[in-house]
């Protein structure tokens, strides 16, 4: 059984038809990359398997459970799926380990002890043991996009999606937070992510989706796609980027 | 008639000043308090709330302090509430304290980019944990100066008080005047006295922002 199962999701901003009908299962352990044009549907899609945007129609379906618009249901679907943001999103009036503390503590009610060691594990796991006590303002931006995936994790989610996560850095800062991500791949962390490193995707990807217009137009073997796309906008898409 | 020394005038200004400070300090915190809710109504409730709480602000913005303290300290008794001016003066100045501090801290919350909604959304929080956590302890630090400024306001808005016969700084430096005829002298120490109270306000103020410097600029 799919770790999380999107049945016939459709999504509307006004008159705008943002996802037609989205048809997709995420396995445990499976890395998937959403890639499209921009206005394709992809950061919306995403953002609605963690309940950010609530979908008009559809089924999102985690382990085997119905999530509703119910806020409880809402709530329950984010503590099983962590997101990590293009623009970091860090809380910039606390320290990386408050940071990444916070939400076991506020939304879990674990210990601050508990929090605390759950944190710094976190912290040393994306390379930051050493600018724990440091505010977001004195770190990097692949420092920070690196607390925001600690952060994400501290919380123990089973899937993690990551939207852009290298968009907003400076060249020389996105390989530190792509090995970041490539290592919880290597673990067997679910994730979905959007991305443009194609290179990265190819490389790390178990499946890829490509989305067009609000739908998704082709999927596949991340190898398999790249070599041979089957439709004319995909093939456009790899090759305007090759 | 008897006589008057300086240290007579200033004793008497400073005992009604306590008043002064004390209605004040129940106006800002009482205020502040009403305030707080209506920003939550404002910035959670639907349509209807938000309305609501919008139809309050205008009306405390759009009219002035005198006539609110005129309709609560009159117009309760027609109702069959009698009130005090003590009541009256704390009442008025609750409501319009409340009122403009809403809109102020509106303004602050706004200011907090949605980011800070999402993530905090996408960890799990409710909206009253996101309040606390992480939209205003932001909001704080720039609601600071606007809100100091507006609590000197607030001290200087009591003078209003004395019309509706509360004895404040400014009625005593009237009843003073009225008995030693010395009106330059007796109502330049009520200045002094004014400025007392609010230039440490000032100096609070810049303590604050201090305090809060890690946040998003």
């Amino acid at each position: 059984m799919s770790l999380v199962e999107l049945h016939a999701i459709h999504k509307s901003f006004g008159e705008l038809q943002v996802l037609k009908g989205i048809n997709l299962s995420i396995d445990e352990g499976q890395v998937i990359a959403l890639i499209g044009k921009s206005g394709s549907g992809k950061s919306t899609l995403l953002r609605t398997i963690n309940g950010l945007e609530v979908i008009d129609d559809g089924a999102i379906i985690v382990d085997g459970k119905k999530i509703s618009d119910r806020d409880a249901d809402l709530l329950g679907l984010r503590l099983q799926v962590g997101m990590v943001f293009q623009q970091f999103n860090l809380f910039p009036h606390y320290t990386a380990l408050e940071n990444v503390m916070l939400s076991p503590q506020v939304v879990k009610k674990q210990s601050k002890a508990d929090a605390r060691k759950v944190a710094e594990e976190m912290l040393i796991k994306v390379g930051l043991a050493d600018k724990m006590m440091h505010y977001p303002d004195q770190l990097s931006g692949g420092q920070q996009q690196r607390v925001a995936i600690a952060r994400a994790l501290a919380m123990k989610p089973k899937v993690l999606l990551c939207d852009e996560v290298t968009s907003a850095l400076d060249p020389e800062l996105v390989n530190e937070v792509l090995a970041v991500v490539r290592q919880l791949a290597e673990e067997g962390m679910t994730l979905v992510m959007v991305t443009h490193e194609m290179r990265f995707a190819r490389e790390v990807c178990d499946k890829l989706v490509f989305m067009h217009q609000g739908r998704i137009h082709e999927t596949g073997d991340p190898e398999e796609v790249f070599a041979s796309p089957k439709t004319p906008e995909l093939s456009s898409f790899v090759g305007g980027l090759a | 008639m008897s006589e008057f020394s300086n240290w007579d005038i200033i004793y008497n200004l400073l005992m009604a000043a306590r008043w002064t400070v004390l209605l004040s300090l129940t106006a800002f915190v009482l205020g502040g308090l009403v305030g707080l809710l209506l920003l939550m109504a404002r910035t959670a409730g639907g349509a209807w709330v938000k309305g609501l709480v919008r139809c309050y602000v205008e009306l405390f913005q759009g009219t002035p302090l005198l006539m609110q303290l005129f309709i609560v300290f009159f117009g309760l008794p027609l109702i069959g509430l009698d009130i005090s001016p003590w009541m009256a003066a704390m009442l008025g100045l609750t409501l319009f304290t409340s009122a403009f501090l809403t809109e102020i801290w509106r303004g602050c919350v706004e200011a907090i980019g949605k980011g800070q909604w999402e993530a905090s959304t996408s960890l799990g929080m409710k909206f009253t944990q996101q309040m606390r956590y992480i939209i205003l302890p932001q909001a704080m630090r720039i609601a600071v100066p606007p809100t100091v400024g507006f609590s000197v306001q607030v001290v200087k808005g009591t003078a209003v008080a004395s019309i509706i016969g509360f004895v404040e700084l400014t009625k005593a430096g009237t009843m003073i005047t009225n008995a030693t005829y010395a009106p330059f002298t007796v109502y330049g120490f009520v200045a002094v006295m004014y400025f007392l109270i609010c230039y440490p306000l000032s100096l609070f103020a810049g303590y604050l922002e201090g305090k809060f410097r890690h946040v998003a600029r």
